[in-house]
């Protein structure tokens, strides 16, 4: 449908990762896509779970309460909290795993956000996606060590590694 | 204190460490032939390593020799490749929402 690629860039000592990604519509469409839920429930959520909101309060110090529900009807809660929203331009969020009442759980760490969405022509939006990892838990140094640029060549050094010990 | 892990893998002498013993489990000192800098820096670039839990040790008879935690590496390998097809397929529905929302203005 269409050929935006989506462009992800690592910047290891910030401890940051940058995903951008161009669509074919106006900035007005693209924001409310991202800051109203019933377009959220729309495509939020990766094939083959979907997006059920229970609570959506966008302003600053508000937040989306929603689930993502499994084929099989098993909902995981989520949470995303806003603040410095500057309409059709940008605004920071966390993201944090919660019960349904919202109450973070701490299985997963925290991310933080920063989206930006940038007019390109009357028809086309630049989304501009920073996150930004504040802790050093576990999995975020997974995150970190694998999109640090370099270590890639370890990576592909792998399969070697493991002929070798076989 | 727990090691930043971030910090470990910054640094290009660490990097090159672990590159290194991807290929093959290593003595202290077979690590330290490969760099220009002191033995007991490339012991330091170990240790921290190490403490991230990224190398693993094996002693055999009088010798320590250092492994690539092959567990963790596997996990940074499947955690990246979700995360990417994991925004790959919502930016995939987005478009779709987007080109929905045109059309219906279209109709109207």
């Amino acid at each position: 449908m269409t050929n935006n690629k989506m462009e992800m860039v690592k910047d290891l000592p910030n401890k940051k990762i940058t995903v951008t990604r161009y669509f074919d519509a106006n900035v007005a469409d693209v924001w409310d896509a991202w800051t109203q839920s019933e377009l959220l429930d729309l495509w939020w959520a990766p094939k083959p779970w979907k997006a059920e909101t229970k609570e959506m309060d966008f302003r600053n110090g508000g937040y989306w309460l929603y689930a993502m529900v499994g084929p099989d009807g098993t909902k995981q809660y989520a949470k995303i909290s806003y603040s410095a929203i500057e309409p059709q331009k940008s605004y920071r969020a966390t993201d944090a795993f919660c019960d349904e009442n919202g109450n973070p759980t701490n299985t997963m760490p925290s991310m933080n956000w920063h989206n930006s969405f940038h007019a390109d022509g009357d028809d086309k939006t630049k989304v501009v996606i920073e996150i930004h990892f504040a802790n050093e838990a576990d999995f975020e140094s997974i995150i970190a060590m694998g999109f640090e640029e370099g270590f890639t060549m370890a990576l592909g050094n792998l399969d070697e590694y493991l002929a070798s010990r076989a | 204190m727990r090691r930043d892990v971030f910090q470990a893998i910054a640094d290009p002498t660490r990097r090159a460490i672990l590159a290194l013993i991807a290929l093959q489990a290593m003595t202290p000192n077979a690590i330290a032939e490969h760099f220009d800098s002191s033995r007991q820096a490339v012991s330091k670039h170990i240790q921290i390593l190490a403490e991230c839990e990224l190398l693993k040790q094996e002693q055999q008879g009088r010798e320590i020799y250092y492994h690539l935690n092959i567990k963790k590496m596997k996990e940074i390998d499947k955690w990246l490749e979700q995360f990417r097809n994991i925004w790959e397929s919502k930016f995939d529905n987005l478009d779709k929402v987007l080109a929905n929302i045109k059309s219906k203005r279209h109709d109207k």
